[in-house]
């Protein structure tokens, strides 16, 4: 064999033992042969559709978080000119990202623009249009674009915590980069989605705050007349909840709130379930309080003895007790609670709230015994059809179409190694990839063959046959290929999840099918035609 | 071994025919899709999927008395006939997305069919879980407490790995619904005290739920409009590349005849009342790029031929280039039609409209290279006179 041959086969023996390495050696150098197996089951990464389990897309509202942040200026605006004595006809929220404040007084309107300009740096001032001395303030595009990313941020991570705390294997949560605000979760083996969604979904925004009149109302309407129509400055009317708690007021009323908690969800150190002190059988979720929170808590509790403090979770009031007595860092949210909703909600509550609402766009669940079917059937399928085009080639190429035989068979062990280094994942669509590999496989095989067989035809020897028709065939060849890669990488750019793994289960096998169909094969014949007599016939 | 060793086809004397057939099935597929329309696929759609597997022959007529009593008039019942899996017991419920009801939680419907199937076919009164619906760490956990197999208060590994044999065989084995505890006893480590506590503590329902999809109506509209958006820039994307290669005429016909075996591909879907759903989009791509192939492999052959013959017409070196490549394109055509055959035959029932639109694809994706997209060079080329043929000679050195 002449020395460059030989450099040939010894990369290409390189190539295969790190193919076969990157398959069934990694994560540990297998000894035994249940670790041989565990090995390449970990290796080879299966999608959701194979595998079973849940696949849940939810959008963020983000534009909640930025009306929340619209009305809490709206309360400090009308906090600070009150404390000026700034007088103005009316301030409300306009859109989510606008404030229009009405009437101004003529005489204050500088000292007006001074508190905007010096203490609202994040809004800009203009004058309304048709108003006389109106003004709107409107969010900076910079500061709407930045409280957009953190909410979406810190979404993900509150949900990352959850589903964490929730103890699922293997959970994949990212952004879909597809929609607006998406965000994707795929929880593998989990067949019924209900509790995690619901532990997803849940706000989590606890708060503690001071009941204004120690009462509660039967409807909102009541509310405002008792306070002869206007609600008392800093105050807002919340519901209670609708199911009954033994204990606490009956059916569904209504309390007046001071809008600033005590104590919000960010100061808890921790939260837990415990079986019900009142009911038997139910079960409640204590809290335990940070030292700087306790601080607050103490002292207000100890000056609001005898008065009732709503203990809040998402806007709704869970119960409100009579305080007793002096309470130092500790609480208890009651209401009809399981032990599982108990836990699931001490969860919610240690994992921290979630700063916009979530809606559920897409879920698809695949049961076990679905993904094993269609790995079963898909293989079969596969393996079959692999079969029956070898033997073909065989038969209809003798010698060359072993050759054939070998490079196909290379082609897909690089293209499982890849995937296994990349870390990439096999889905039903990205089967579809691997069929159109091996068809593309196939085909460049036959494309030289055919080539050589027409060189033979036209007189040629078969060292010259073989070299012309490697040579002829690589143009088509690379042109085929390229075309079919530069239309996979835009449907990667732009396509999602399925198409996606189309696209990159094609890419690595067609790369891989250029690699084995041209340099492999060819090594192959050159060796066979090096220990060939010069007149014999080529076993094509 | 050979078939064909020298064939001398004239096949642009015949694209009138090869034009005439293409015209005749668009007419026919874009008939049958003006008509009933293409059958969208939950994917693209939006609404409720719910897989559900009996345990003996589905009572349909039960589910749909039951659905009607609870509201939901307007689902559909389908029938799964798998001839591989051996079983017809399989059915499909599913639930249009109601109107613009965007308040209504995206389950509501999933709710909604199996709080039915609960109600029809309750499981019994007992208040037993089913075990055929049970997931391998809750059965760990009734394992462990029961301690069926006296192994002691550390044995939480031992019961793991157990539920996890025993929901395996039933999933792999059973086909996810179990009819009777006894089949478990060929799983190794599984002892009569064991079946005897499985069978006290659960029950064997007899449906279980395969699968279940819910797509909500923002995100059907959605994937459609990006799974064509997808497709045109990966066609824009290899009518540039093959326009650099050649000629822009080449891409452009290239493109053309892609187009023209998706469009006859779809019609196809729609006679055949296939559903389109993301995993026939890539069945679709993939066909795409299998025909851009074959079409590419005639045009390589015409560029070197133009070169050697630059005297001879563009119809007869196209012909002859056609000729050259047949044995090739009959082969490959032939192997792949073979692979997609099988798929569509062994494939289930999951690749069953993927495997259908290959089997259409090759077929047409191999007729339109030579039917379609040489014609197409060809009579551009008349039209603008010969001069350009020798340009497109030039143009690949």
């Amino acid at each position: 064999m002449n020395p460059q041959l030989k450099w040939k086969f010894i990369f290409i023996l390189i190539v295969i033992l790190l193919c076969i390495y990157g398959l069934v050696g990694l994560p540990q150098f297998p000894t035994s042969l249940a670790q041989l197996n565990q090995n390449l089951a970990d290796r080879i990464k299966l999608g959701l559709d194979l595998k079973g389990g849940s696949h849940l897309v939810l959008q963020v509202q983000v534009d909640e978080a930025i009306g929340q942040r619209c009305d809490q200026a709206v309360d400090q605006l009308t906090k600070q000119l009150h404390e000026k004595n700034i007088v103005f006809g009316e301030m409300r929220r306009q859109s989510d990202t606008q404030i229009l404040v009405r009437n101004v007084d003529t005489n204050t309107s500088g000292q007006f623009r001074d508190i905007v300009a010096n203490q609202f740096p994040d809004w800009t001032l203009a004058p309304a249009a048709g108003e006389t001395n109106g003004y709107v303030l409107t969010m900076k595009p910079s500061v709407v674009a930045e409280l957009r990313k953190n909410t979406m941020d810190q979404s993900l991570e509150t949900i990352t915590r959850r589903i964490n705390a929730l103890g699922l294997t293997e959970p994949t949560i990212a952004f879909t980069g597809r929609g607006d605000n998406e965000i994707l979760v795929q929880l593998p083996g989990e067949g019924d989605p209900t509790r995690a969604k619901a532990v997803i979904q849940a706000g989590g925004q606890l708060e503690l705050r001071r009941v204004v009149g120690d009462t509660t109302y039967p409807s909102e309407a009541a509310a405002l007349a008792a306070n002869g129509g206007v609600l008392p400055p800093g105050s807002e009317i919340v519901p209670g909840r609708a199911d009954n708690v033994p204990g606490q007021p009956q059916g569904q009323v209504y309390y007046i709130l001071d809008r600033a908690p005590i104590v919000s969800g960010q100061d808890l150190r921790g939260a837990n379930p415990e079986p019900s002190s009142q009911n038997p059988g139910q079960y409640q979720v204590a809290f335990h309080l940070s030292t700087t929170a306790a601080a607050r808590f103490g002292p207000f509790t100890e000056s609001n003895v005898g008065h009732r403090m709503a203990i809040v979770l998402d806007h709704k009031v869970y119960t409100a007790p009579v305080i007793n007595s002096r309470i130092e860092d500790s609480g208890v949210i009651e209401g009809s609670f399981t032990q599982e909703s108990a836990q699931d909600l001490a969860l919610v509550l240690r994992a921290g709230a979630l700063p916009a609402s979530i809606k559920y766009l897409e879920e698809r669940t695949v049961g076990p015994s679905l993904g094993a079917d269609s790995i079963r059937e898909g293989v079969r399928a596969s393996i079959a059809s692999l079969v029956v085009v070898m033997i073909f080639l065989v038969f209809y190429y003798r010698l060359s179409g072993v050759n054939a035989v070998v490079a196909l068979a290379l082609n897909l062990v690089i293209l499982v190694a890849f995937m296994a280094y990349a870390g990439a994942v096999l889905t039903l669509p990205g089967i579809a990839g691997v069929i159109l590999t091996i068809g593309m496989g196939v085909d460049s095989n036959v494309l030289v063959f055919e080539r050589i067989r027409e060189e033979l035809r036209n007189g040629k020897a078969p060292a010259s046959a073989v070299d012309l028709g490697f040579d002829r065939a690589f143009l088509t060849i690379i042109d085929t290929h390229v075309t079919t890669v530069v239309s996979a990488v835009f449907l990667f750019l732009f396509g999602t999840g399925p198409v996606r793994g189309f696209a990159v289960t094609l890419v690595i096998g067609l790369i891989a099918n250029i690699f084995t169909s041209i340099y492999v094969s060819r090594a192959i014949f050159d060796f066979h035609l090096s220990r060939m007599e010069r007149q014999a016939e080529l076993s094509i | 071994m050979e078939l064909f060793k020298t064939v001398n086809v004239d096949w642009m004397g015949k694209a009138k025919y090869f034009v005439t057939l293409s015209l005749l099935l668009l007419a026919i597929g874009w008939f049958s899709i003006l008509r009933h329309g293409l059958y969208y696929g939950i994917d693209f759609r939006g609404g409720t999927l719910v897989y559900v597997r009996f345990a003996g022959p589905p009572p349909i007529d039960q589910i749909r008395k039951g659905l009607q009593q609870a509201g939901l008039p307007n689902s559909s019942i389908q029938g799964i006939s798998d001839i591989n899996a051996g079983s017809q017991n399989d059915v499909v419920i599913g639930l249009e997305q109601k109107g613009t009801s965007g308040d209504e939680s995206l389950d509501a419907g999933k709710q909604a069919i199996l709080d039915v199937l609960h109600k029809t076919f309750g499981t019994d009164s007992s208040g037993k879980q089913d075990f055929n619906s049970i997931t391998p760490s809750a059965l760990a956990e009734y394992l462990t407490q029961k301690d069926p197999l006296a192994l002691g208060p550390t044995a939480a590994d031992r019961y793991n790995q157990l539920a996890q044999k025993l929901t395996a065989a039933r999933d792999s084995d059973h086909g996810g619904i179990l009819t009777s505890f006894d089949a478990l006893k060929p799983v190794p480590g599984v002892t009569q005290p064991l079946l005897t506590s499985l069978a006290t503590g659960f029950s064997l329902g007899n449906f279980t739920i395969r699968n279940v999809e819910i797509v909500g109506p923002k995100v059907g509209a959605q994937l459609r409009k990006q799974a064509i958006f997808a497709t045109l820039y990966a066609l824009a994307g290899m009518l540039v590349y093959i326009a650099f290669r050649f000629e822009w005429v080449y891409g452009a016909a290239a493109v053309i005849a892609v187009f023209h075996d998706v469009l006859i591909t779809l019609g196809f879907f729609s006679l055949f009342h296939y559903e389109i759903s993301l995993t026939v989009i890539a069945a679709l791509l993939t066909l795409v790029g299998y025909s851009m192939n074959d079409t590419i492999v005639i045009f390589d052959r015409v560029r070197e031929n133009l070169r050697l013959m630059r005297r001879e017409p563009l119809p007869v070196i196209v012909n002859k280039s056609i000729n050259q490549t047949l044995s090739r394109t009959i082969l490959t055509s032939g192997l792949t039609f073979l692979t997609v055959l099988v798929l569509y035959l062994l494939g289930g029932e999951v690749l069953r409209a993927f495997s259908f639109a290959m089997v259409v694809g090759v077929v047409v994706g191999t007729y339109s290279s030579f039917g379609i997209a040489a014609p197409i060079v060809v009579v551009w080329n008349k039209f603008r006179g010969q001069g350009v043929t020798v340009r497109a000679g030039s143009a690949a050195h």
